[in-house]
Formats: C-alpha cells, structure tokens, sequence
C-alpha cells in the first residue's frame, strides 16, 4: 500500500461509492442503508456472520443482485437505475451496465470457470469478445497473468481437472485479464479445502500489495487484518463498525463487533 | 366445420376405439414379457443368447416401426401360405387378419425397445444386492425372483408412463395394414364424407384425452410403490 | 426323399438369381431406385431435423426466458406433438398446410397449386422434431450451473455474446444424448411420409417396388437393413461429436 496515486488535493480519486443501498428478498430485508466509498488503491474488506448481506452488498456493486434503494457510482460513473416490475432498481442502460462490468473484475466464491474452455481461453474470452482485443494481444497479456498465479504450464487444462485453488487462481487471472479498475473478490477461499486457501491469499496478496484497488468479502479474519485498508463490519444488512484494521480487529468500539472478530479466529 | 357426422358414424369410433386399446395393452403386455428375457440375457447370458438379443434390439431400434409392420403382414403374409397345411388349419383365420400383423409388429417393437431399457434396469441393480441375495443361500433363480427382477422392474416403472404413451402414438400405423382402429374408422369416415380435418381433429382430441388418462393411471400406480424421491 | 432336395435346391438358387435381378442397378433392377430413395430419406431427414432444431432452440427461449403467453402457447405446442400421434399431426399438418398456401396463393390472385412434397415432408417432420427439441434444450440450459451465466455478465458480456459464446456451448454435453436420439426419432418417422405419398423416400419407393414385383419380404427386409445402416452410421458420427462437446468435463468411471 505504498504507492498510492494522491488526487491534487491531498486525497485519491473515488473508484466505487455505493450510497444507502437497500436490499429486500420477499419480506426480508438483507441490507438496510449501505454506503461504502473505495478511493483507488483502498483494499476494502467485508466482513460478518454469514446471512449478515455481506455477499449481497457485492453483487449489487456490479448488479448480479439488483438493489431495492440507493445509487452506485464506480469510477465517476453514477448508473442510472430504473424501478421495474419486481420492485428492485434495474440498470436503464444495458450499455452502460456492459461497460461498468468491464471495469470491476470479480471473483466468485465457486470460481465459475467457463468448463467449456481451457484455462487460457477462460482468460482471454471476455478481452477478446467483450473488450474487442486481438487474439495475439488477448494472448500476451493472458500468458503474462498465467505466470503471475503461477499457472503458465495448465494453460491448457480445461477446469474441471484443476484443484479448487488452481481454479480460483484462474479465474482471478481471468478476471484481471479486463485490466479492471477495481477487483471484487465473492469469499474467494470459502470453497476450497484448508490446504489450498494459502495459495489463492497469496495472489490476492500481491495483488494488494501493488495498490490494486479491491473490495473483499471473507471469513479470512487474520488475512482481513493483513491487507485491508479499511474494514465493514455488517451485521443484519446494517454497518455495526468500520475503520482501520487496527480499530476493528484491536480495539472496537461495538461489542457485537469484539465479540465477532474474538470469536473467529 | 362441420361436426354431423358424428352422429352416423359414433360406433365406429367406439369400436375404433376399443381395438386400439385391445393393439395397445395385448403388445404392451407381450412385449414386456418378451422384453424381461431380453433385457436379462444381454446381461448375464451365454454368448449364443446374448448376440442374438442384441442384434434383435439393434434391429427394432433402427429401423421403422411402418417398415417393421410392413415386413410383417407383406413379407411373412407371403410366406405363411407357403408352409404346407397352414391354409388348412384353425391359425388361418387368424393369419389373414391385418390385426395379427399389427400386433405381432408392435409386441415385437415394445419387447426390442423395452428390451434395452431392462438390460439398464438389470445393471443398475446394486451388486452388492445380489451378492447379500446369494450370501444368505438363494439360488441363482431364487436371487432372479426374489431380488434382481423386482428390483429392475421397479427401477423401469418410471419410465413406464412415457412408454406407453410413445406405443399408444404408434397404433395409428395399423390402419395401413387395414386395421379398423381409431385412425382407421377416421379414414373410412373421412373417404365417405369428404371432410378431411374434423375426424382428424376428433381423434387428435381422442389420443390427448387417452394420453391423459393414461399419465393419471400410471401416477396412482407409482403411488402405490414406495420409492425414495 | 433326394428328388425334394434337389427341388428345393433348385427353387433356392432361382430364388437368389431373381433376388440378385431385383437388386441391380438399371432398368431391370430396383437397386438404383431404392438407393436414391434411401438419399431422398436422408436429405428429408437432414432438413427436418435442422428445421426442428431451429423451433427448438427458439421454443426453449420462448419458454425460458419469454413472456406469459409465448410460454402459454409453447406449452400447448409442446404437450399436442407429445399426446398426439405422428401419423395424424401429419396427415393433418399436410392437408391443413396445402390448404393455407393455396389460400394465401388465392389471396394473390393466383390459382392452387400442389404443394412441393418435399416442402411438405420437411415442414411436418420439423414441426414435430420441434416440439421434442424445445424440450431438450430446455432441459439443457436448465442443466448449465447458474454461476456460468453468472461470470459472463459480471465480464460484461450481453445477451447475444452470452447466447453463443457461454450457453450454447455449456448446455451441449447436456443436450447432445437426447438430440443425437431425435435424430434417430427423424430418420425412422420419416418414413410416415409414405402414407401421404408426394415425396420418393425409401419407404414409399419399396412400397411401390414390392407392389409391382410381388417381392416383399425380400424388398422390405433390403428396406429395413438400409435404414439399420443409416442408424449405426449415425451412432459413430453423434459419439465423435458427444465426445467433441464433452473435452472439458471428466470422464464418469
């Protein structure tokens, strides 16, 4: 986190602002007012019990999961939102939904590597069919990101004969492959086996260390504290405390919270 | 459209009616029968049954059942008066009839097709309830009766339902062989009185309303069994 | 005793030297005929099935992801080819279906027509390999797990990219076992045609074969074996092609 762009005034530019996000499945309310500013460079890590609309809050950023309330803006870009039939917002402009998605890489929990494809044409899909590249440009660049998760030699492999870390290093390639401007990471390691977690906090570790800009959702307490630059605690769809690793994890001032980060360890 | 006709023609259809379900149940029945050996042989049968009953299932399985029920009543319609003292004896009557044909076709047809879904059933059954069946000292015909063949049938009975309705939707064929089914009183009402949809639309309705009734009897059926789900 | 044996040796022989006749390509022969009638079934079959696979892929779109009355009327599509039987669709589709071109060809002034037999074929054929292929399709696009849709959208793909490049492919291994059946389904009720006549496929020129020399059990038995050739031919091509679309999945053991 050393090398962090500074905006004129001191302060980075804004990457993702949500603003009072609201979400409601039938009768259950799963958020209630959200808002989370990431400024480039922030590493911004989700953490609560599950069932706490950590994973929700996610999947609205990029509208897998359509919010009921409230606005998103990434990268200066507010998505206009339209009220549909289902009562959620949805995004009025597919373009500009297609064109927002291209600019936050996420990373899925079960990975949803494509299992028609082979590790490199799960990387170089999305450049070459969504963002117009060359096959040869699309290539090089996904050749580069194999031998940074450390999957060069599987490049051929198609999914389902790589382990669950592989897999998830894969597809974090995949997803840096669209030079996003911010990474979303969908409880990355809670899929896979103990032994294998290591490997993908690793990447996401170096990735971090870069000054990428990312919004973390996870379980991973101790690497949460490592890595983030600020830290959610959610707790029922509201935020119970935020702040600096340091303040949420040492010294909190919400019980709930203490009590949360004392017990999952 | 004009709908009269039903009123002169109605005992035909009934009767119509009554020989296509006669065609259906007499070659489901049979060829079940039929198809529990074949099915079996494929499985655990000696080299001199089990290629004879997989080429048999080849066969029915690839080819038209039209061509099948044309072999039949063209082909062994010709020969039959061939073999001495057939014409002569109390089969002949029979042997004349396009109904014959029709059925052996079509039990021959259900026994192929369900012939393959029994060799399924027979292998799906776990091994190792065979295995307990003989551990306890069953005999291998024991182990068959008391175990493998209820287990298969009750594995092919899901499949029952959808089988049947694909059997009822091959009588129709028997007409060509100048069967008085449903589809051949249509086709008699139809040449005399020159209205060509509304029989047909009639029967369509006809083979919908058995299908349905068809799926319900086999629902209750399957209720009376206890599977897992 | 020696003097039947002899007979029927004889009787034999002459039997096989007509059979060999019959079979011979040319004039006197019905070789020829039958072989171009067996191509005949096979161009009905090729144009029914892509025709029903065009419905299907449309119908189970419909039926996914359309609106109330598209789902509605697919329904009542798909539950009518599977109640009712093959033979009366057909007779009904080709009557209905000549009668509708000439009154639209009547609309434009001009007078009926008899309507191309192949046209016919195809089209009834199709309709009804339509309805089953609306039905495995859709079968397989519900098999596809949902997180594969979900990446494309979250990679910014959109509806069209992700029709052909994710969901196509995904649903395949799903769909082939069932379309490779329809395809077995096409090339036997293709020979309902010749109930109807209009179009010289191999049932209907067997049909006519056997009439004329009295040969049936002969002819229908060659017809048979040819339409067993066509089936056993097409297993190996839809086993190459299932084990095509199944590269990226392990092999069950």
């Amino acid at each position: 986190m050393s090398a962090k762009v500074e905006g004129a005034n001191g302060t980075r530019p804004e990457a993702v602002v949500v603003h009072d996000l609201h979400k409601t499945f039938g009768d259950l309310e799963v958020l209630k007012g959200v808002s989370m500013t990431a400024r480039e460079g922030d590493v911004v890590t989700m953490i609560g019990a599950s069932g706490s609309g950590k994973s929700t809050f996610l999947r609205c950023i990029n509208f897998l999961e359509m919010p009921t309330q409230g606005k998103i803006t990434v990268t200066g870009e507010e998505i206009a939102l339209k009220r549909a039939h289902d009562g959620d917002l949805h995004p009025s402009d597919r373009k500009q939904l297609e064109r927002i998605r291209t600019r936050l890489g996420m990373v899925f929990q079960s990975f949803n590597l494509w299992q028609h494809m082979n590790v490199m044409q799960n990387v170089t899909e999305a450049p070459v069919h969504v963002l117009g590249l060359s096959k040869a440009e699309a290539t090089e660049r996904a050749e580069a990101l194999l031998n940074k998760v450390g999957l060069y030699e599987k490049r051929d492999v198609y999914p389902a004969f790589l382990s669950g870390g592989q897999q998830q290093r894969a597809a974090i390639a995949r997803a840096l492959a669209m030079n996003p401007r911010v990474m979303l990471f969908d409880e990355p390691t809670s899929a896979l086996d103990p032994e294998l977690v290591g490997e993908v906090l690793k990447v996401i570790r170096d990735l971090a260390e870069e000054g990428r800009t990312m919004i973390l959702v996870t379980h991973e307490m101790k690497f949460a504290r490592g890595v983030s630059s600020h830290v959610i605690y959610l707790h029922k769809g509201v935020i119970e405390e935020e702040g600096p690793p340091a303040q949420v994890f040492g010294s909190p001032k919400s019980e709930r919270c203490r009590q949360f980060v004392s017990n999952s360890h | 459209m004009v709908w009269d006709w039903l009123f002169t023609y109605w005992p035909q259809l009934l009767y119509g009616l009554w020989i296509t379900l006669v065609l259906l149940v007499l070659s489901m029945v049979l060829g079940m029968l039929l198809a529990v050996p074949i099915g079996l042989v494929q499985v655990t049968g000696p080299w001199w049954l089990k290629y004879p009953a997989r080429g048999f299932t080849t066969f029915i399985r690839g080819t038209p059942l039209l061509i099948q029920l044309w072999l039949m009543y063209y082909g062994l319609g010709q020969i039959f008066p061939m073999i001495p003292g057939l014409r002569h004896s109390f089969m002949w009557p029979v042997l004349r009839e396009g109904f014959f044909y029709a059925v052996l076709a079509f039990t021959l047809s259900t026994a192929g097709y369900e012939g393959e879904v029994m060799r399924g059933a027979f292998l799906g059954v776990p091994r190792g309830e065979l295995e307990a069946a003989r551990a306890i000292g069953m005999s291998p015909f024991q182990v068959l009766r008391r175990v493998w063949l209820p287990r298969a049938l009750r594995l092919v009975l899901p499949t029952l339902n959808g089988e049947t309705i694909l059997q009822l939707k091959s009588t129709p064929l028997a007409y060509t062989v100048t069967v008085m089914d449903l589809m051949g009183a249509t086709s008699m009402i139809r040449q005399d009185t020159y209205r060509i949809y509304e029989p047909l639309i009639f029967i369509a309705v006809i083979y919908m309303f058995i299908t349905f009734v068809i799926t319900k009897g086999f629902s209750y059926l399957e209720r009376q069994v206890p599977v897992k789900r | 005793m020696l003097r039947r044996g002899t007979d029927l040796g004889f009787r034999m022989s002459a039997w096989l030297a007509k059979a060999l006749v019959l079979l011979s390509w040319g004039p006197a022969g019905y070789g020829d005929e039958l072989f171009y009638g067996a191509l005949r079934t096979i161009e009905i079959s090729v144009l029914a099935y892509f025709l029903g696979l065009t419905i299907g892929a449309l119908g189970a779109t419909g039926k996914l992801y359309g609106p109330k009355w598209l789902k509605e009327l697919l329904h009542g599509y798909t539950t009518l080819v599977r109640a009712v039987p093959e033979l009366v669709l057909l007779l009904l589709l080709y009557y209905a279906g000549t009668d509708v071109v000439n009154t639209m060809l009547g609309g434009f002034g001009k007078g009926p027509i008899e309507v191309n037999g192949l046209a016919a074929a195809v089209g009834v054929l199709g309709f009804v390999q339509g309805a089953y292929s609306t039905e495995v399709i859709r079968a397989a696009i519900l098999a596809i797990p949902h997180g594969q849709m979900e990446a494309a959208r979250a990679f910014g793909m959109g509806g069209p990219l992700m029709a052909r490049r994710i969901i196509l492919p995904a649903m395949l291994p799903f769909a082939m076992p069932g379309l490779a059946n329809l395809w077995l389904i096409v090339t036997k009720d293709s020979a309902l045609v010749s109930v109807v006549g209009g179009i010289a496929e191999l049932s209907l020129v067997t049909k006519q074969a056997a009439g004329v020399t009295k040969q049936y059990l002969l002819l229908y038995l060659v017809t048979a074996f040819i339409y067993l050739a066509i089936t056993l031919f097409s297993n190996r091509i839809f086993n190459w092609l299932e084990n095509m679309t199944r590269r990226g999945q392990r092999k069950l053991t």
